[in-house]
């Protein structure tokens, strides 16, 4: 990183709903470790809570 | 950074989330998940597809935590993992970035006295209404009412509760996802509960600005009957002996209607919860007014403070594809500052060697799953579970409680070895989300993953046979005799393995183009920008400024700098593509220029082509210099052109060519741009008056600022009707705006000096790049993403990404965002060097095909072709290309020779399979 140190190829999301889990997959899945945090005892955030979603009308699921 | 790791009161390890803790706990609250409509217990799983599926117990109400009674799920857990002596745990991380995605809190409407959402069971949340919309939910999906459990007959929305309206929320913001929702949900309640379901949402301004959004608005009111009323709905009041609720508004046209609804639903916004704020605080980040996370436009996934990025809801209101995107994109941030630490902390799977079971005689073991009591409630487990040990070379079965148990995969990888089977059937729930996870068992047991064959005895079984639990055990043991019966045919599979090349291709050098290859390039690969004109910038060199007020051509041109001066980005100007060979991984691209044409070998493709402004044919476009496009002004405003100043009108027209049978989108942009142009033509001259003739602003998010700013510096609003558009006259040079006031009704005549036309942005249909791509295009010319709330930034086309206005109309924060958010996805193909076919794919017998191309037509990946007519061996007959197939099937079905195989579905598997369910008709 810019102070010289080298970097640490770990990184910490905070927040498991549907950003915090696309962010960690696209990071897991370019070779870095991933600490996902979420304060509920499931992942998913709100967006499990929704019945369908537009366009397709799939289960929010 | 240091976490703190709260208990969970059960050990993930031990609990097998077979569900007796919650059966036993005997303390009831409010279910959360169904936002209070529902109970749970104490000790309970959020839901049923709960990740992990694992059970917890809610301290602040299990009765043994704060009374040290109870203690009933302690005896009844059969695993014992129940653990009352966790305790909060310090975790110090050592990590190289930070992203915060904590989300939002819907807004509690409790404050809303005039709404009595406390008070009136039958007025309840957007949210809330979801749940009742939900299968899975309180009701079963079962629109009813709180209050008496019948069926409304009609049901209101109120838009903007908790959003735009600073008097009682303190959130002067749009929410931005509000009125899309309200319209699903009303269409969703019509298709639950039939036509004479009567629907209407109170709204300010319908705000579809989304991709496909507008013609969802257009079918809910045009197709589906939904009402739209232009009104901002003061009180609610409760009918007397009765449960309905009243409601007392005004039409435009001045009109007093008092009407009744059954239900009412508040459309709630989003906000910041007060433990985000903090934690803001805490570490040190700047937020903007609305407590959101403040960005700049061309950095729109860092924080203020450096390392720590962010996405989703906390960055400012939106949507799930939007939030999807900078979750991807903030990912990218990460991967720019450690792609030097890429791969130092990774943990590899330790790979077990195959197994070869060439020749053996099928040693076939049958696992049947209980899966608590979603199966054994109906089917007799055990007996399935002995009848299939009589079935032919079955040689060991057993039923579990949860055959997906961590520990029980453990066991099948004892058993494997112990046995020494070379053959599984799990016979529990459906292939599609268990299958990847059995298969991962059987490569740890050394076992190849195709020996391996799934009976659905829950969802086309005991789900669906409850009231007939002895046929539902006869046919458990039909589909269990039918799998055994495959799954003895079966071979191991091969999967290919290939190297992507590690090149990036940029198709256009616009804002988004150059984001997504200044990100692969910061992330270590070499990248190349194919940019048709003369030079980078795209329609960004066309404007004035952000929302956020920054210049743009002074931010673009230092991008651009960086752009040329990055040794690992190589920029073709003037060049277009001329051919493209080859599939994800290994693509090979002609360019072209006018002087040479050159092959470029890549392993991913990003399509960042952009879009177009409409050039008007309407409001005398042309015919007076004073009537200019959007663009035309930003240009004037970017040239610092003195006679803005000397203006005494202006108007700008919304619309201009949006929302409109021949284009029935939002062009999302041209309401902030409108806006911004005219507070900085007032600013230039306070005195000028400006006018906005519109039909919705659309200013979402955090842009309603500028509405609001617009409208207190004396910018005039008015809106018009489609059906009746402002009108342009020119008499003796003096240039006229004739428009229909909505508030008066009367036509008004503005004398202006300049008109500023919102014209729509128009894609470009770009027919050869998709087709050299073999990626779709939608009918309004704009390409077509693989999902358009989970994968807005790629394509179904393995290795080709999508980025900018070539998905839809955005502002510039969203065209960096997702440019980056296309870097993203390519550096996850990227970063695996090697990609593995799958094993289950189709495959010609080159002696019986016949040459006649019907594959080579049907199949929607472009996986056959033809051999070469000069090759040595087979010229002419068809080949698959085992990367492209997906294992459809499509050609195996169409081939009239019979020369096509699906390895994993040979006929000789399908027909026993078939044979061995024939002996129970």
């Amino acid at each position: 990183m810019s102070n010289g140190n080298p970097a640490i190829g770990s990184v910490l999301v905070v927040g498991g709903g549907i950003a915090g889990m696309q962010s960690a997959l696209d990071l897991a899945n370019s070779g870095y470790y991933v600490y996902l945090l979420e304060k509920s005892a499931s992942i998913g955030g709100v967006m499990s809570q929704l019945d369908k979603t537009f366009p397709t009308n799939d289960c929010a699921m | 950074m240091e976490i703190v790791q709260n208990p969970r009161y059960i050990d993930e390890s031990k609990c097998i989330a077979c569900g007796a803790c919650a059966e036993k706990c005997p303390k009831k609250v409010d279910d959360p998940y169904n936002m209070g409509l529902s109970k749970r217990k104490a000790a309970y799983v959020e839901y049923a597809q709960a990740v992990p599926l694992k059970y917890a117990i809610d301290p602040e109400t299990c009765i043994y935590i704060k009374k040290k009674k109870c203690g009933a799920c302690i005896k009844i857990c059969p695993t014992g993992a129940v653990d009352f002596d966790q305790k909060p745990e310090i975790v110090t991380l050592n990590v190289g970035s930070v992203i915060l995605s904590p989300g939002f809190a819907p807004f509690n409407p409790e404050k809303f006295d005039n709404y009595q959402y406390a008070k009136l069971p039958n007025v309840i949340t957007s949210l809330e209404f979801e749940r009742i919309l939900s299968a899975s939910g309180p009701t079963m999906g079962h629109v009813s009412r709180i209050s008496d459990h019948q069926s409304p007959k009609k049901i209101a929305w109120f838009q903007c509760v908790g959003s735009r309206d600073m008097n009682k929320c303190d959130h002067s913001y749009c929410s931005s996802v509000c009125c899309m929702y309200a319209i699903k949900e009303a269409v969703v309640a019509k298709e639950h509960e039939g036509d004479s379901l009567d629907c209407a949402i109170f709204f300010m301004d319908m705000r579809t600005h989304g991709k496909d959004f507008e013609r969802f608005y257009d079918s809910a009111r045009n197709k589906h009957g939904i009402r739209f009323i232009r009104s901002r709905v003061h009180t609610i009041t409760q009918v007397p002996e009765t449960d309905d609720l009243e409601v007392r508004y005004i039409m435009e046209n001045g009109e007093i209607k008092t009407e009744v609804f059954n239900m009412i639903v508040l459309s709630i916004g989003m906000e910041t919860s007060p433990e985000v704020v903090s934690l803001a605080q805490h570490l040190g980040i700047t937020l903007t007014k609305g407590n959101f996370c403040e960005t700049s436009s061309f950095e729109p996934v860092s924080t203020s403070r450096a390392g720590i990025y962010v996405s989703g809801s906390f960055q400012g209101p939106k949507d799930i594809p939007q939030a999807v995107i900078d979750s991807s994109a903030a990912a990218s941030a990460c991967g720019e500052i450690l792609s030097t630490a890429r791969n130092t902390l990774t943990k590899i799977p330790v790979i077990v060697s195959e197994t070869d079971i060439a020749g053996e005689r099928p040693r076939i073991g049958v696992f049947v799953c209980r899966c608590g009591i979603n199966i054994a409630g109906v089917v007799d487990v055990p007996s399935v579970a002995e009848y299939a040990k009589t079935l032919p070379f079955v040689e060991f079965t057993s039923d579990n409680l949860y055959s997906c148990s961590q520990d029980n995969q453990d066991s099948i990888t004892q058993l494997i070895k112990e046995k020494n089977l070379n053959r599984i059937v799990v016979a529990a729930c459906t292939p599609k989300t268990h299958e990847p996870l059995f298969q991962e068992t059987l490569i740890s047991a050394g076992l190849n993953k195709y020996l391996f064959e799934m009976a659905n005895i829950r969802n086309h079984d005991s789900w669906v046979h409850k009231s007939t639990p002895e046929l539902a055990t006869q046919k458990a043991k039909d589909l269990v005799r039918s799998a055994v019966a495959k799954v003895a045919l079966t071979q191991p599979l091969k999967e290919a393995e290939l190297q992507v090349n590690q090149t990036a291709l940029v198709i256009g050098g616009g804002i988004s183009g150059m984001a997504a290859a200044s990100s692969l390039a910061r992330q270590g690969y070499q990248t190349h920008i194919v940019e048709k004109s003369a030079q980078l910038g795209g329609q960004a060199l066309n404007l004035y400024q952000t929302a956020k007020g920054e210049r743009i051509q002074e931010k673009l041109s230092g991008l651009i700098q960086s752009v040329v001066k990055n040794s690992s980005i190589q920029v073709h100007l003037n060049t277009t593509l001329s051919q493209v060979d080859g599939f994800v991984g290994n693509f090979k691209t002609t360019l072209s220029s006018t002087a040479s044409s050159q092959v470029i070998e890549h392993g991913i493709a990003v399509i960042a082509t952009g879009a177009v402004p409409l050039v008007p044919t309407e409001y005398d476009y042309g015919k007076d210099p004073r009537i200019l496009t959007s663009l035309e002004l930003d240009r004037k405003l970017i040239d610092k052109d003195a006679s803005l100043k000397s203006l005494n009108a202006a108007v700008f027209i919304q619309c201009v060519g949006s929302r409109e049978p021949d284009r029935p989108y939002c062009s999302r942009v041209c309401c902030t741009h409108s806006i911004d142009n005219a507070l900085e033509l007032k600013e230039g001259n306070p005195d000028m008056n400006v006018y906005i003739l519109y039909r919705d602003i659309r200013t979402y998010g955090e842009r309603e600022y500028l509405y609001k700013k617009a409208r207190e510096k004396g910018v005039i609003f008015i809106r018009y009707a489609v059906d009746n558009k402002p009108q342009v006259v020119m008499n003796n040079g003096r240039l006229v705006v004739k428009v229909t006031d909505h508030i008066l009704g009367r036509p008004m005549e503005l004398e202006t000096d300049l008109i500023s036309l919102a014209t729509a942005i128009v894609a470009n249909r770009d027919e050869k790049l998709a087709g050299f791509f073999k990626v779709p295009l939608n009918a309004d010319g704009f390409f077509v993403e693989r999902h358009a709330k989970l994968g807005p930034s790629e394509f179904a086309t393995d290795g080709v990404f999508l980025c900018g206005m070539a998905h839809y109309p955005k502002p510039i924060d969203e065209s960096i965002v997702q440019g980056k958010a296309a870097a993203s996805r390519a550096v996850t193909l990227l970063a695996r060097e090697n990609i593995h076919t799958s094993g289950t794919i189709a495959e010609v017998m080159p002696t019986v095909c016949s040459n006649c191309g019907v594959c080579v037509s049907v199949c929607p990946y472009s996986a056959p072709s033809f051999i070469e007519e000069t090759a040595r061996f087979n010229p002419g007959k068809a080949q698959i290309n085992p990367v492209l197939c997906k294992g459809c099937g499509l050609c195996v079905a169409s081939c009239r020779s019979g020369a096509i195989r699906l390895k994993g579905f040979d006929n000789d598997q399908i027909f026993a399979q078939i044979y061995a369910l024939n002996e129970a008709v």
